[in-house]
C-alpha cells in the first residue's frame, strides 16, 4: 500500500524555522534510508506559502488569491510517498524522520494519508477465487 | 498499549529492521541460521515487553541490543560457540563483552545486506528454498505471509527454510559478495528469485487469474533496494523498470469480473503514470551509454514495456520498435518463447504472411511442443490469411494443450468463430 506522509507547517513555524545544515543534512539521511529501504516512491519539498497560490470555487466563479494565507492554520511544506506493507509501518517510517529534540519547544507534524489503491474500487477479490486458493494450497499441501 | 497494537507495531519494526539485523548477526556469528535465532529471540522478547512498555524511541537499537546479549549468554555458556567465535577471530573478553560486540555490530551494514541477499539466493538452494529464505530474511516476511502468497501450509515453509538454513551451514557457503567469474552468475540468481516473486504476484500461475499486490510490491522493493546497493549493475536497473512497467498496468489488467483484459484491449488511462515515469528513469540507468555495447535481457524486456507504455493508444504502438527488441531479446537468450513473441510483434509491424514463417519454423524445430500458445498464434495468423479451416484447427490443439479452463473456454469459442 502507498502513503503519502505529508510535513505539516504553519505561518508561525514557516517564519521562525531555519533551515540550518544540520537540519539538512538529517534530511538528506533521512531521505537516503527511505531510498536505501526501498520504500521511497516521491517526495518534494514545497515552496514557502509566500510563493502559494489559493483559487477558490463560488457559485460557480472561481478567486484567485495570492499566499501568505494568515487565516491557514496549517499547510503541507513537503511531502514524500512511500509503499508500506501496513498502516503501522507507515507510521514507523514517519516516527523516524528528524524532528526537534527534547528540550526544543517547536513542534513538528507529519500527517500519513493512504493513497487509495486497487482494492479500494470495487476490484476486490471475488468469492469463487477466494475458494479456488483455497483448493490450490489443499493441493500443493497434498503435492508436498 | 493493547496487545494487538504492540504486535502490529513489532511487525511492523520487523519489516524495517530485521534484514539488517539479520545481516550484521550473520557477519559477526559467521552463520546464516545461528543470526537468526538471535533476531528471533529479539523478535520475541518485542513481543513480550513491548505491550506493556510501548514501543521504544529506537526500535532497531532495542533489537539489536537484545540480540547481542543473547549472544553474550550463549557465548557464557556454550562451549561450541566459544569456539566458533574464536575461530571467526571475534575477540571477546567477557568484561568488555558488551562493548566488543558493539564495535562489531555497527560498522557499516551496507555490505552486509547485499552479502546476506546473495547467501539467500544461493545456487545450491532449489528456488522455492531460496524465495522462502529471500522472503524471510530480507522481506521480514512471517512464515505465515510466505505461505500464504505461496499457497501452501506454513509448515511446509518453515521447513524449507530449515533446511535451507542447513544446506548453507553444510556447505560451508561464505558470508561474501561474490566477485569475479562467479559474480554474474551469482547475481542473475538474486534476480532471478526477485522476478519470480513479482511474477507470483502478477500471473495466473496459481490457476486463479489473481493478482497479489503486495507481493509483487515487495518484489519491486527488494528490487529498488538491490538498485541502491548495486548502483553499477545495469541489469539490476533493469528488472527494476520492466517490474514497475508491469505494475503500472495492474488496475488496467483486470475486468469487473475477474477476468484478465488483454493489452490492446485496457484502459491505458487506468495505467499508474507514476509507476510508468519510475520505469522510464529506471530503464535509462539499465541501457548502456555506449549503443554498440550489449543490453542485457531485463533492460530488453523493460524496453518492449516501455514500447507499450509510450502507445498512448494500442494503436499507437511502435510493433516495428517492439519486433527489434525481440529480436535482440531472442539472440540473448536463445528462448523460443521470446522467438514466439517475436513472431507476434513482426505480425503487427509486417503482417501475417512474415510472421507466419517464423512460427513455422519455431514448429518444425519441435522446440514448443505441447505449449498452448504456439497454436495459438499460428491459428490467429491462419485467420488473418483467410485460411479458417487450418485456423480453427490449431484453435481447437491449443485448446487441448492448456490446462487453465478460462484459457481453454476462450480458445473453444474462437475455433468455433472460425470459418463459413
Amino acid at each position: 500500500m502507498r502513503y503519502m506522509m505529508s510535513i505539516m507547517s504553519d505561518p508561525q513555524a514557516e517564519a521562525d524555522t531555519e533551515m540550518t545544515p544540520e537540519i539538512f543534512e538529517a534530511m538528506a539521511a533521512y531521505n537516503e534510508a527511505l531510498v536505501k529501504a526501498g520504500v521511497l516512491l516521491a517526495g518534494d519539498g514545497l515552496a514557502p506559502s509566500t510563493e502559494a497560490t489559493r483559487v477558490t470555487f463560488s457559485n460557480g466563479r472561481s478567486t484567485v488569491t495570492d499566499g501568505p494565507f494568515a487565516e491557514a492554520k496549517e499547510f503541507i511544506a513537503g511531502y514524500w510517498i512511500i509503499q508500506v506493507s501496513s498502516p503501522e509501518e507507515a507510521v514507523e517510517w514517519a516516527k523516524r524522520c528528524p524532528h526537534p529534540s527534547e528540550g526544543d519547544t517547536g513542534e513538528m507534524s507529519l500527517v500519513l494519508r493512504r493513497i487509495m489503491g486497487t482494492d479500494d474500487f470495487g476490484d476486490e477479490m471475488p468469492e469463487e477465487l477466494k475458494e479456488r486458493e483455497r483448493e490450490m494450497r489443499a493441493h500443493n499441501e497434498h503435492e508436498a | 498499549m493493547s496487545h494487538t497494537d504492540a504486535t502490529r507495531a513489532v511487525e511492523a519494526v520487523w519489516r524495517i529492521e530485521s534484514a539488517r539485523l539479520v545481516a550484521a548477526l550473520t557477519r559477526m556469528v559467521g552463520d546464516v541460521g545461528l543470526a537468526e535465532e538471535f533476531a528471533q529471540d529479539a523478535l520475541v522478547t518485542a513481543l513480550e515487553k513491548w505491550p506493556d512498555e510501548g514501543v521504544p524511541d529506537n526500535p532497531g537499537a532495542w533489537l539489536t541490543t537484545v540480540a547481542k546479549r543473547r549472544m553474550l549468554d550463549r557465548w557464557r555458556r556454550d562451549e561450541r560457540f566459544q569456539k566458533r567465535m574464536a575461530d571467526l577471530g571475534r575477540d571477546i573478553a567477557e568484561r568488555d563483552g558488551q562493548a566488543e560486540f558493539a564495535a562489531v555490530l555497527e560498522e557499516d551494514y551496507g555490505d552486509d545486506l547485499l552479502k546476506l541477499m546473495f547467501v539467500c539466493c544461493h545456487p545450491v538452494l532449489s528456488t522455492e528454498a531460496r524465495v522462502a529464505l529471500t522472503l524471510r530474511l530480507l522481506g521480514g516476511l512471517t512464515t505465515e505471509e510466505v505461505a500464504r502468497a505461496f499457497l501452501v501450509s506454513e509448515s511446509t515453509v518453515a521447513q524449507r527454510v530449515v533446511r535451507a538454513k542447513r544446506t548453507l551451514a553444510d556447505r560451508q557457503v561464505p558470508f561474501e559478495v561474490p566477485v569475479g567469474e562467479d559474480r554474474d552468475a551469482r547475481l542473475a540468481s538474486v534476480l532471478e528469485v526477485v522476478y519470480l516473486v513479482f511474477n507470483e504476484g502478477y500471473a495466473a500461475t496459481s490457476g486463479g487469474d489473481w493478482i497479489r499486490p503486495e507481493l509483487c510490491d515487495e518484489a519491486m522493493r527488494l528490487g529498488r533496494v538491490l538498485a541502491a546497493l548495486l548502483p553499477r549493475e545495469r541489469e539490476v536497473h533493469g528488472l527494476v523498470a520492466l517490474m514497475e512497467l508491469h505494475a503500472s498496468r495492474f488496475r488496467a489488467r483486470v475486468g469487473p469480473d475477474g477476468e484478465p483484459v488483454p493489452l490492446a484491449e485496457q484502459d491505458r488511462t487506468r495505467w499508474d503514470r507514476r509507476l510508468v515515469t519510475r520505469g522510464f528513469r529506471a530503464l535509462r540507468h539499465a541501457l548502456p551509454s555506449d549503443p554498440s555495447e550489449p543490453r542485457g535481457p531485463y533492460a530488453l524486456q523493460a524496453a518492449i514495456a516501455a514500447k507499450h507504455a509510450q502507445a498512448a493508444k494500442a494503436e499507437d504502438t511502435d510493433w516495428a520498435g517492439i519486433a527489434g527488441l525481440y529480436l535482440a531479446l531472442a539472440l540473448a537468450t536463445r528462448s523460443p518463447v521470446v522467438e514466439l513473441n517475436r513472431a507476434v510483434a513482426v505480425s503487427m509491424a509486417d503482417g501475417p504472411g512474415p510472421a507466419l514463417d517464423i512460427v513455422d519454423s519455431l514448429r518444425d524445430a519441435g522446440v514448443l511442443d505441447g505449449y498452448h500458445l504456439l497454436p495459438a498464434v499460428r491459428g490467429d495468423l491462419l485467420l488473418r490469411l483467410d485460411r479458417p479451416d487450418e485456423a480453427r484447427e490449431e484453435f481447437e490443439r491449443a485448446a487441448g494443450l492448456t490446462l487453465n479452463e478460462r484459457e481453454r473456454d476462450h480458445l473453444r469459442v474462437r475455433a468455433g468463430s472460425c470459418g463459413a
